[in-house]
């Protein structure tokens, strides 16, 4: 690439090569962000059941 | 080593490995994956033949890398699980199987980006292709069928039987460009007075190949846990965990 203009047209492929790059951006993410935010919800939900059992206890 | 190995199948052991390791190997996935894409994107010229067109390929080989490579740990995975009962294994599948589809989706959509340009079309039914969009439903078969059943071990074992029969589709993926006459190019050459490709087209290619390696072994431990978490809920060692935090 020689200038920023010839890298965001991408010689007039941009709208087939960035396309591909933003959704590929977007699975990424929501594979990296997914799984973290399920193990924290599994953990609260078996703390507040701890809880609940150590009251009734 | 074998001790070592022995340990790492006990559940509470893993989990605490992976909460150690994942974030080195997200963050180190993150680096190498800029890397390529400056590598790629960047310094690397553009094709004689496509032009800038080319440089789906950063991307779409990548995806279609881990896509069979899930496949292949999803289905030896399944294999042990059914032949020696181990506890972790079929974890392992269920925890590789939403991964794989999401990578098997990508080299599809940015296969159907490139193709669009170069060949006319978004999609063609030619054996390459095809027995992609096959391993695509491999895996949303698997996952549909793991959850179909009350008890999570009946689930666990049908869905061990797909994975494996499906195992056969990935070796047609490999070798479909050279069995049939496809639409889809054929291997490419990187080494050698035949060499398709300029080294500084072929680095960031492989450059690529790894970040997304790193980045499958990273969230493939992070979704192992969520499994673990899922399948040993009842146990002591979850409630100590949980207990601590």
């Amino acid at each position: 690439m020689k200038s920023w203009h010839e890298f965001i047209t991408m010689g007039g492929y941009a709208a087939y090569v960035w396309s591909s790059y933003g959704i590929a951006l977007v699975i990424m993410l929501a594979n990296a962000i997914l799984p973290g935010r399920q193990q924290r919800r599994i953990l609260k939900e078996l703390r507040s059941r701890m809880h609940r059992r150590e009251q009734s206890e | 080593m074998f001790v070592w190995f022995h340990r790492l199948a006990s559940p509470p052991f893993f989990y605490r490995f992976a909460e150690k390791l994942a974030p080195w190997l997200a963050w180190l996935s993150l680096l190498v994956i800029l890397a390529g894409l400056y590598g790629g994107l960047w310094l690397s010229p553009p094709d004689y033949q496509q032009g800038d067109g080319f440089r789906i390929i950063y991307v779409h080989v990548p995806s279609a890398w881990i896509s069979m490579l899930a496949y292949m740990v999803m289905a030896s995975a399944a294999a042990i699980g059914l032949i020696w009962r181990m506890k972790l294994a079929h974890a392992v599948s269920a925890a590789a199987a939403p991964l794989g589809a999401s990578f098997t989706f990508l080299a599809l959509v940015t296969g159907s980006l490139w193709g669009k340009p170069m060949w006319g079309t978004y999609w063609v039914w030619d054996a390459r292709l095809t027995s992609e969009l096959i391993l695509l439903f491999l895996y949303l078969g698997y996952i549909a069928l793991n959850h179909a059943f009350e008890d999570r071990r009946t689930g666990d074992r049908a869905s061990a039987i797909l994975a494996i029969v499906g195992a056969v589709n990935v070796p047609i993926i490999h070798f479909s460009v050279n069995w049939w006459n496809t639409l889809h190019q054929g291997p490419t050459v990187f080494f050698g007075p035949k060499a398709e490709m300029p080294p500084n087209m072929y680095i960031p290619l492989f450059i690529m190949m790894f970040g997304f390696m790193l980045f499958f072994a990273a969230f493939m431990l992070k979704r192992l846990q969520v499994e673990v978490l899922q399948r040993e809920r009842n146990t002591a060692w979850v409630r100590e965990l949980v207990g601590q935090s």
